[in-house]
């Protein structure tokens, strides 16, 4: 498939998959992906239960290794040691009565930098802070992780994530179950990120979301489907093609701002 | 009244049974931690009862019970790791199976002895006053193991009882830490059999680590308090036993639950009946209290 670049002019590929295939015993998850990701690119994996979002993301990651094909960052095949890959998980993986506070919980990301044989320097709590600022959870960094709200919890996963070296986040489901301003305060996450040059790469059943917070959206559905800008891909018949039954298409009057198809889906017949 | 905490202390055989215990105490106190936090006390109880063959093959070789054990625990926790690694059978049923067989080898491997009935008594329920010095050694050598593991391992430990996708997207190796630790349990539960034996081990395994969890919501806090009331659940049980003539293990297991009780219902804060004066008396709405808190902390 071929490699394709959004708008933004200088940036370079960071994260390149070749006809990657990913089975399960028996049963095929992921077929002939070729992807290229670049730097400061926002990529939504959008596709049906079951299309393979979160396994994309966990190759990517390099938490599953692929059947067949190859991931590459910079150039060098992905470890799931690579600090600079970071793979945020979906809220409902970790054990929240954990006795930990925010800070610490966020701290947890420098672990595997960091001598064992020394406890967290300032330095590193200042970060941890600071991370946690840049997701406006500062104020509860002494909280119990339990006491929080879904789209706080998720918040804390970010600022974990943060704190490493950050080239690319790999994010699955951000938006689900978390309330609006949490929505708002990652939009505009991504939206600095990607002035920062840092790629970011989630999956998502929302594809109003897609279309208005990404440069670049990926349907999948086992294979790529599509790829492109929002309004390339974000059409009719290709979402048919992805997420099966009827979809209707609506575009948002001009004087909404907002430049991408805004877009419904009806429920499958 | 002061004889009454000196006389014990003047037998060489309580003397060694104080130190045991209070060893045991804080052994377990602290590995039992991640035993609440994980969820494991299942595993707890069937690594106590799977380390029996050890012990019976170690009794006919006639060496040394406790190295026996160590090695079968070490077996079996290997065992239960390779099986549900596979992915077919979750690490529970592994669990069930393997500890189970163990056992049965265990038994069929003791009718084959005579003369074992007593020993086999030690086992179950523990000889807390035949603890010798060599015994107290090799308990102070494995707690010391045991708690550097630990220590040196703190932060991957955390975030594996925490968050284990996180863990793996780190590139921890989960399978190395799960086996790891069902190592440190293993050597916690061997060393514990002489003083508690087999069929007590669990509670100080988890009732003191439970009991820090309802009163602490800091980890290191809970580690701490855990080997504390542990252990002064081992050292009031004891005298316990000394004057009232309980079998040591079940005095001391009796203590550290009677704390649980206590403090289930009355630590100020999360405690049962504590929170129900308090909302009877004092805050007619307690869901405001849950909201300052978490403003405040």
């Amino acid at each position: 498939m071929a490699i394709q670049h959004s708008a933004h002019a200088n940036r370079t590929p960071i994260l390149v998959a070749t006809d990657l295939s990913v089975h399960y015993e028996d049963r095929s998850a992921l077929r002939d992906i070729s992807l290229t990701i670049s730097s400061g690119q926002t990529v939504s994996l959008l596709g049906p239960n079951g299309a393979g979002k979160s396994t994309l993301l966990k190759v990517f990651a390099g938490m599953i290794p692929p059947s067949h094909g190859t991931v590459e960052f910079e150039g060098q095949p992905i470890t799931n040691a690579n600090e600079c890959v970071t793979y945020v998980p979906q809220r409902s993986g970790a054990d929240w009565t954990f006795p930990i506070s925010v800070l610490e919980a966020t701290l947890l990301g420098l672990a595997r930098t960091r001598s064992r044989w020394r406890p967290f320097s300032r330095v590193d709590h200042d970060r941890a802070m600071y991370s946690l600022q840049q997701v406006r959870m500062d104020h509860l960094a002494n909280a119990q992780i339990g006491a929080l709200s879904g789209g706080q919890q998720q918040r804390v996963f970010l600022a974990r994530a943060l704190l490493s070296c950050g080239r690319v986040l790999l994010l699955d489901e951000p938006f689900t179950g978390v309330d609006i301003p949490t929505q708002e305060m990652l939009v505009e996450l991504f939206e600095r990120l990607r002035n920062e040059g840092t790629a970011v790469v989630y999956a998502t059943h929302d594809l109003q979301q897609a279309a208005t917070t990404s440069d670049y959206v990926v349907l999948l559905n086992e294979h790529i489907v599509a790829h492109g800008l929002p309004r390339e891909v974000m059409t009719e018949p290709i979402l048919r093609q992805a997420f099966g039954g009827q979809v209707i298409v609506i575009h948002a009057d001009k004087t909404i701002e907002t430049t991408s198809p805004v877009i419904e889906e009806a429920l499958p017949r | 009244m002061m004889s009454w905490f000196t006389d014990p202390w003047q037998h060489t055989f309580m003397q060694h049974a104080f130190i045991a215990i209070i060893l045991v105490g804080i052994i377990c106190g602290a590995t039992g931690v991640f035993v609440i936090l994980r969820g494991l006390a299942f595993l707890g109880d069937a690594l106590s009862h799977a380390i029996f063959p050890g012990v019976v093959i170690a009794f006919i070789l006639g060496g040394n019970f406790l190295i026996g054990a160590m090695i079968a625990a070490i077996v079996v926790s290997l065992g239960i790791g390779g099986i549900s690694q596979s992915g077919r059978i979750s690490n529970d049923t592994a669990v069930g199976v393997l500890f189970v067989g163990a056992f049965s080898l265990g038994i069929a491997l003791m009718s084959t002895q005579t003369g074992y009935v007593r020993d086999l008594n030690t086992f179950l329920f523990g000889s807390i006053l035949g603890v010798t010095r060599d015994d107290l050694t090799l308990t102070v050598i494995v707690g010391i193991i045991v708690l550097a593991t630990m220590l040196l391992f703190r932060r991957e430990l955390t975030m594996i009882a925490f968050d284990r996708t996180f863990s793996k997207a780190s590139g921890l190796n989960l399978w190395m830490f799960d086996q790891l630790f069902l190592v440190l349990l293993a050597m916690a539960i061997v060393i514990s059999l002489q003083t508690v034996g087999n069929i007590l081990v669990l509670a100080m395994l988890v009732t003191p680590a439970a009991t820090a969890r309802l009163i602490t919501n800091d980890l290191r806090t809970m580690v701490a308090l855990s080997c504390l009331i542990g252990s002064l659940s081992g050292l009031a049980g004891l005298y316990v036993s000394y004057y009232q003539g309980v079998p040591s293990g079940a005095a001391v297991v009796l203590v550290a639950t009677a704390i649980f009780g206590i403090v289930f219902l009355f630590e100020p804060r999360t405690g049962s009946i504590s929170t129900r004066i308090r909302r009877h008396f004092h805050h007619p709405h307690p869901e405001k209290d849950e909201f300052e808190e978490v403003q405040v902390a």
